[in-house]
C-alpha cells in the first residue's frame, strides 16, 4: 500500500487531505468528527477578536442541474470567545496527537499577535496559519486581504510572529492580487515556514432579479464576498503554480481551492502542493467525501507506481513552460470515431460558428453524422470538448515530431509577422468563407 | 400470436432472453454516476442487504476511480457483479433512492454496479492482500450465492477453504436458477472464477454430501463446516395426475431449459401454477421459447400474489397471461398432461377455501408447478443436534448464524427459506466471521 503521509515544513499529518478554515473547522466537535472519518489535518476557523455574523450568508452559482458548482461567503472569522476555541482545541489534541491541528490566526497589533500565538501554542497547535485572505468585511478593518495585498505590510506581519512562534507558519494568501508571487515572497522573506492558497476570490454570485438585489440578501441589501468552489480550481491551480515555478521562491505550499474530489487535490499535489485543503466540498457532502479522497490516492499511487507523496508533489512541473517555449510545429487534428457519434451536431455548429469552419455535414446525410476538413482544422481542440461521447472525437497527430521550433525560434530566424498584413501571418492560407456565404444557407 | 418464436439456434436464443439490464458503457456510467447526490447516511445503502457504501462507489465511478470503486462494492458483497444484473433493486436500492420521491428516475445503481465490477474482473483485479495462511482449515458444503462468498471471507482471513459440490458446476442457483435474461451463464460463471483467482479456495465438482459417514469425517478434518445447500426439488401439489409426461416443477424445468435451451420440450399452451418469483420467471421463459400461450394460474387474489409487481409486469410484457383465485383439483390426460382441473376460490380469514360446484377445465400440453422449492431435510437429519424450523429451514444464531451444533453455520436459502443471491451473500459473510470468532473463542478456552 501507498504511503500517504504528509510533510508541510515540518507538520506531518496521515494523508495530505486537511480542512481548510473554514465553518466545517469551527469546534473541536467538527474537527474529531473529520479525523474520526478519515481527514488528516484541519486548519481551525480563523480566530482573533470574535465577530459578529450576518444572518443569510451564502449564495452559490449552480450550474444546470449540478448545485453549488461555484459558492460564495460574506462570513467573517470566528464567532466564538478565543478561550472556548482554546480549551476544544486542546482536547483535540489530546484525542488525535498525531494529526496536524493548524490554528488559523487574524488580529492587528503586534500585542495581539504575540499573545494569540503564543495561546494557540500552549494549547498544542501543531502549526499557524496566518489569514492574510478573507475580502469581505475584515478588510475593511485593515486585516485579511487589505495585509495580504501589501507585500511590505507581509513581512513586517509574518516577522512579529516568527518573534515568537515555536511551531512552523504558514501565510495564507489571497488570490486578490495581480501577482501571486509577491506576497508569496514577502512572506518567505519575513520569516515564514509555508504559504498555503488560495483564500476565496471577491466576489458577487448573482442577482434577485425580482427585488433588484444580489446575493446573498441581507434585509433587502448585499454586499460582495468570497468566491470557492469547484468553480474556482483553475484560478487556484494557476497561482499555486506560479509560485511553485518561481526560481525565487523556496517554501512548501499548501493547495487550496476547489477540491471535491481525490483528481482535483492531485492536481494541486502535481502542481506543487505538499498538501491540499477542502471546505466548500465538505460543506457541501460532509466529512464523508475524505474516503473518496484517499481511495483514489491509493488507487492513482498502486497504479502509477508512486510509494510516497513527495514523489509527486510537482512532478507536472517540469512541463509547465511559457507560450513562447511551446512547439510550433506540433500538430494534431481533429478526428470522429463515426461508430461513436451520436449525431446531435454541436461539434459542427462549435466549429462553424465558433472556430474554423472545419467540420461539415455532408450532404444528403442521413445519420448527421458530420466529417472534419482536415484543411481548415487548426487542432483548437473545441470540437472535441462539446462532443458529449467519450472519445468519439480525437485529436490525432498529424506532424512527424521531427520539427521543433518555438515562437522564440521564430524570432531569431525572422519567421515571425511584424507588419499588419505580414505574408508570415499564421491565418494567411487558413480557409475562410466569403461573409456573404453566410447568407446563402 | 406469441411474441416469440421458437428459437432453433443459440443466437435466436440469446434474442429472446436479451439482456433487460445490459452492461453500461463509459459514457453512460459516467452521466449517470454524475446524478447521484452523495446522500448522507443514504437510503440506498440501508436498503441494500449487503450495506454496499452506494454514494462511495458511484462517486469513484464519476471520479474515473474504477479500481477503488470495484473494491468498494467486493468489500461488502463478493457477488456484487452478480447481484448488480439479478437483484430486484426496485425493491432494494433503486426502490429507496431519493429521486423517487421527486417523481425523478433512481439512480441505475445495479448497471453502475455491474459496470465496475466487469471492468475490475476483465483486468483481473487484485482484491486481497496478500495474508498468511493460519493453518485452519474450513469445509464449505455447496458452491452457491452463500458458499462462495462464506469460502472468500474465511481465505481472505487466511483459512483454507474447501467447497463440496454436488453438481459440475459452480454458483448454485444463479447457473440454474435466475432467468436468463438478468444474467447469462458465462457472465454467471465469470465472478466465481475470479473470486477464485483472487481468493484461492477449491471447489470439488460432482461432490454431494449425503451420507452420515461423510459428514463425520468433515467433522474430523475441518474445524468448522458451513452448510450452503439452498433449497431441494419443487414441492409437491399432492393432486392426481402430477405424474404425467410434460407436467414439470418449476426449478427443474428452469435448470433445463437454462443448461440446454433448444433440448428443452416447450408446450404449445402452457399453464404455471402458482403467485411467486418462480412462476413469473417460468411463465416469461415459456413465452421465451415460443409457447403460443402461457397462462398462470394462481389460487389467491392478484393482490396477494408474492411475486414483485415488476416480476408481473415482465411476465405480462411478453404475452403472459394470469388467472387469479382458481386452484389445481388434478391434472388431466392419460399418458402426457391435456389439460388442467381448476376450482374457483375465494379466501375466507386468509385461508383459501374453493367455491363449490365452480370446478372447469382448461386444455394444455405443459403444466408447470411453480409451488415452491423444499427444504434439504433429508442431509439435514444426518447432522447430529440440528434444530429446524416448522417450515424446514436451519434455526441459526441471528449474529454468527451458527447451528445448534456449534461445528455447523448456515447462511442462504437453506437459512431464509428462499430469498435472493444478495441476502445469500450477506449472511454468508456474517457466517464466516462467526466462524472465525468461534474458533478464536475455541482456542483461547482451550489454551
Ligand atoms: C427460479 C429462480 C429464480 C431466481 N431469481 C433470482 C433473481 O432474479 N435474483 C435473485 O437475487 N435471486 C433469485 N433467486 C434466488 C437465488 O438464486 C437464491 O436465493 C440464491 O441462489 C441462494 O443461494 P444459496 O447459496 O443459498 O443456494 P443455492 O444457490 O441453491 O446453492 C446451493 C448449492 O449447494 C449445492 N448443494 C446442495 N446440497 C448439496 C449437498 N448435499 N452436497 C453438495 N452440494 C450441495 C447445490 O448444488 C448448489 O450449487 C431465484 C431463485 C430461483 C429458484
Ligand atoms: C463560509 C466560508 C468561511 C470561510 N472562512 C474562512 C476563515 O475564517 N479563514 C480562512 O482562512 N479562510 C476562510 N474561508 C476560505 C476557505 O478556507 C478556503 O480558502 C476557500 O473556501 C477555498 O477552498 P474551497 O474551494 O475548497 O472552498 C472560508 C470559506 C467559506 C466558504
Ligand atoms: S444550513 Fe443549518 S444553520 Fe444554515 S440555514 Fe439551514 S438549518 Fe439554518
Ligand atoms: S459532437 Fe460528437 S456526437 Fe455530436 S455530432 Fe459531433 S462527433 Fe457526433
Ligand atoms: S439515494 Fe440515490 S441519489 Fe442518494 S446516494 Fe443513493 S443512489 Fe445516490
Amino acid at each position: 500500500m501507498p504511503n500517504l503521509t504528509a510533510n508541510l515544513a515540518g507538520i506531518k499529518s496521515p494523508n495530505p487531505f486537511w480542512l481548510a478554515s473554514a465553518p466545517p473547522t469551527n469546534s473541536g466537535y467538527q474537527i474529531m468528527k473529520a479525523f474520526d472519518a478519515g481527514w488528516g489535518g484541519a486548519v481551525w476557523k480563523t480566530l482573533g477578536i470574535p465577530v459578529v455574523n450576518t444572518s443569510s450568508r451564502y449564495g452559490a452559482v449552480n450550474y444546470k442541474d449540478k448545485r453549488m458548482m461555484g459558492f460564495n461567503n460574506i462570513e467573517l472569522i470566528s464567532d466564538r470567545p478565543l478561550s472556548d476555541n482554546l480549551r476544544e482545541m486542546e482536547e483535540v489534541k489530546k484525542y488525535f496527537p498525531d494529526h496536524a491541528v493548524i490554528a488559523s490566526l487574524m488580529v492587528q497589533s503586534k500585542k495581539e499577535w504575540h499573545q494569540i500565538v503564543n495561546d494557540v501554542q500552549n494549547a498544542g497547535a501543531d502549526g499557524i496559519e496566518l489569514n492574510f485572505g478573507c475580502p469581505h468585511g475584515m478588510c475593511e478593518r485593515g486585516m485579511g486581504s487589505a495585509v495580504g495585498q501589501e507585500p511590505e505590510v507581509i513581512k513586517t506581519l509574518v516577522g512579529w510572529v516568527m518573534e515568537v512562534a515555536k511551531v512552523p507558519v504558514i501565510v495564507k494568501l489571497t488570490p486578490n492580487i495581480t501577482d501571486i508571487t509577491q506576497p508569496a515572497l514577502a512572506s518567505q522573506m519575513g520569516g515564514a515556514d509555508a504559504i498555503s492558497l488560495i483564500n476565496t476570490i471577491q466576489s458577487l454570485v448573482g442577482v434577485d432579479l425580482d427585488n433588484f438585489v444580489p446575493y446573498p440578501v441581507v434585509d433587502g441589501k448585499s454586499t460582495n464576498g468570497g468566491y470557492c468552489g469547484p468553480a474556482v480550481k483553475p484560478i487556484a491551480l494557476n497561482m499555486v503554480k506560479n509560485c511553485a515555478i518561481h526560481p525565487e521562491f523556496k517554501l512548501p505550499i499548501s493547495g487550496i481551492g476547489g477540491i471535491e474530489t481525490w483528481r482535483d487535490a492531485m492536481e494541486h499535489i502535481m502542481l506543487g502542493a505538499s498538501n491540499v485543503q477542502v471546505c466548500t466540498a465538505v460543506m457541501h457532502y460532509g466529512f464523508g467525501i475524505v474516503r473518496e479522497m484517499i481511495s483514489g490516492f491509493e488507487e492513482y499511487m498502486i497504479e502509477k507506481g508512486f510509494e510516497t507523496i513527495d514523489e509527486m508533489v510537482g512532478k507536472a512541473l517540469p512541463n509547465v513552460k511559457d507560450w513562447e517555449d511551446l512547439n510550433m510545429k506540433y500538430e494534431v487534428k481533429a478526428s470522429i470515431n463515426k461508430d461513436k457519434c451520436i449525431g446531435c451536431d454541436l461539434c459542427y455548429i462549435a466549429c462553424e460558428d465558433g472556430a474554423h469552419q472545419a467540420i461539415r455535414i455532408p450532404e444528403n446525410s442521413t445519420n448527421r453524422i458530420p466529417e472534419i476538413i482536415d484543411e481548415n482544422c487548426v487542432g483548437c481542440n473545441l470540437c472535441s470538448l462539446v462532443c458529449p461521447v467519450e472519445n468519439c472525437i480525437t485529436m490525432v497527430r498529424t506532424d512527424d515530431g521531427s520539427e521543433h521550433e518555438t515562437w522564440k525560434d521564430y524570432q531569431v530566424k525572422d519567421k515571425a509577422p511584424n507588419t499588419f498584413d505580414d505574408e508570415r501571418a499564421g491565418g494567411r492560407g487558413h480557409y475562410v468563407p466569403k461573409p456573404s456565404d453566410a447568407l446563402k444557407k | 400470436m406469441a411474441e416469440y418464436n421458437q428459437p432453433s439456434t443459440l443466437e435466436e436464443v440469446e434474442k429472446n432472453f436479451e439482456q433487460i439490464k445490459p452492461l453500461m458503457n463509459s459514457t453512460e456510467a459516467y452521466y449517470e454516476s454524475g446524478r447521484c447526490l452523495f446522500c448522507y447516511d443514504a437510503p440506498c445503502v440501508k436498503a441494500c442487504p449487503t450495506g454496499i457504501d452506494i454514494p462511495l462507489f458511484i462517486k469513484q465511478i464519476n471520479t474515473g476511480n474504477l479500481n477503488g470503486s470495484a473494491k468498494t462494492i467486493y468489500k461488502a458483497n463478493y457477488f456484487g457483479n452478480t447481484c448488480g444484473k439479478v437483484c430486484p433493486t426496485e425493491v432494494l436500492c433503486e426502490g429507496a433512492c431519493v429521486f423517487n420521491e421527486q417523481g425523478v428516475k433512481p439512480i441505475d445503481i445495479g448497471r453502475l454496479q455491474s459496470f465496475a465490477t466487469t471492468k475490475a474482473m476483465d483486468k483481473d483485479l487484485s482484491l486481497s492482500k496478500a495474508v498468511e495462511k493460519n493453518g485452519k482449515k474450513i469445509a464449505v458444503i455447496g458452491a452457491g450465492p452463500a458458499g462462495i462468498s462464506c469460502a472468500c471471507e474465511l481465505s481472505s482471513m487466511g483459512y483454507d477453504v474447501d467447497i463440496y459440490e454436488a453438481k459440475s458446476a459452480p454458483s448454485g442457483l444463479v447457473l440454474h436458477g435466475v432467468a436468463p435474461y438478468k444474467i447469462t451463464n458465462e457472465e454467471a460463471l465469470k465472478e466465481v472464477e475470479y473470486l477464485q483467482r483472487q481468493f484461492g479456495f477449491a471447489i470439488k465438482y460432482n461432490s454431494p454430501v449425503t451420507t452420515h459417514e461423510q459428514l463425520t469425517d468433515l467433522e474430523e478434518n475441518y474445524s468448522a463446516i458451513f452448510l450452503g445447500i439452498g433449497l431441494g426439488k419443487t414441492a409437491s401439489l399432492l393432486i392426481e395426475g402430477e405424474g404425467l409426461t410434460n407436467c414439470i416443477g418449476a426449478t427443474e424445468f428452469i435448470e433445463q431449459m437454462k443448461l440446454n435451451p433448444l433440448q428443452t420440450f416447450i408446450g404449445k399452451k402452457v399453464i404455471i401454477i402458482g403467485g411467486g418469483n418462480t412462476a413469473m420467471d417460468a411463465a416469461s421463459e415459456c413465452a421465451r421459447l415460443g409457447a403460443d400461450e402461457v397462462i398462470l394460474a394462481y389460487r389467491r387474489s392478484k393482490a396477494e400474489k408474492r411475486a414483485y409487481e415488476f416480476e408481473y409486469d415482465l411476465a405480462k410484457s411478453v404475452g403472459v397471461k394470469g388467472m387469479f383465485n382458481i386452484s389445481p383439483v388434478a391434472i388431466l390426460g392419460t399418458e402426457k398432461v391435456e389439460g388442467v382441473r381448476f376450482t374457483k376460490t375465494e379466501v375466507i380469514d386468509g385461508r383459501v377455501v374453493p367455491v363449490e360446484n365452480s370446478e372447469f377445465d382448461i386444455s394444455s400440453d405443459m403444466v408447470i408447478r411453480a409451488t415452491g422449492q423444499s427444504k434439504m431435510i433429508e442431509l439435514l437429519e444426518q447432522i447430529d443436534g440440528m434444530d429446524l424450523d416448522r417450515k424446514g429451514r436451519i434455526l441459526v444464531d441471528p449474529e454468527s448464524f451458527q447451528c445448534k451444533n456449534p461445528k455447523y453455520f448456515a447462511g442462504g436459502d437453506a437459512v431464509n427459506g428462499g430469498a435472493e443471491v444478495v441476502n445469500a451473500a450477506a449472511e454468508a459473510k456474517i457466517a464466516a466471521i462467526g466462524i472465525h470468532n468461534w474458533i478464536i473463542g475455541e482456542e483461547t478456552l482451550g489454551g
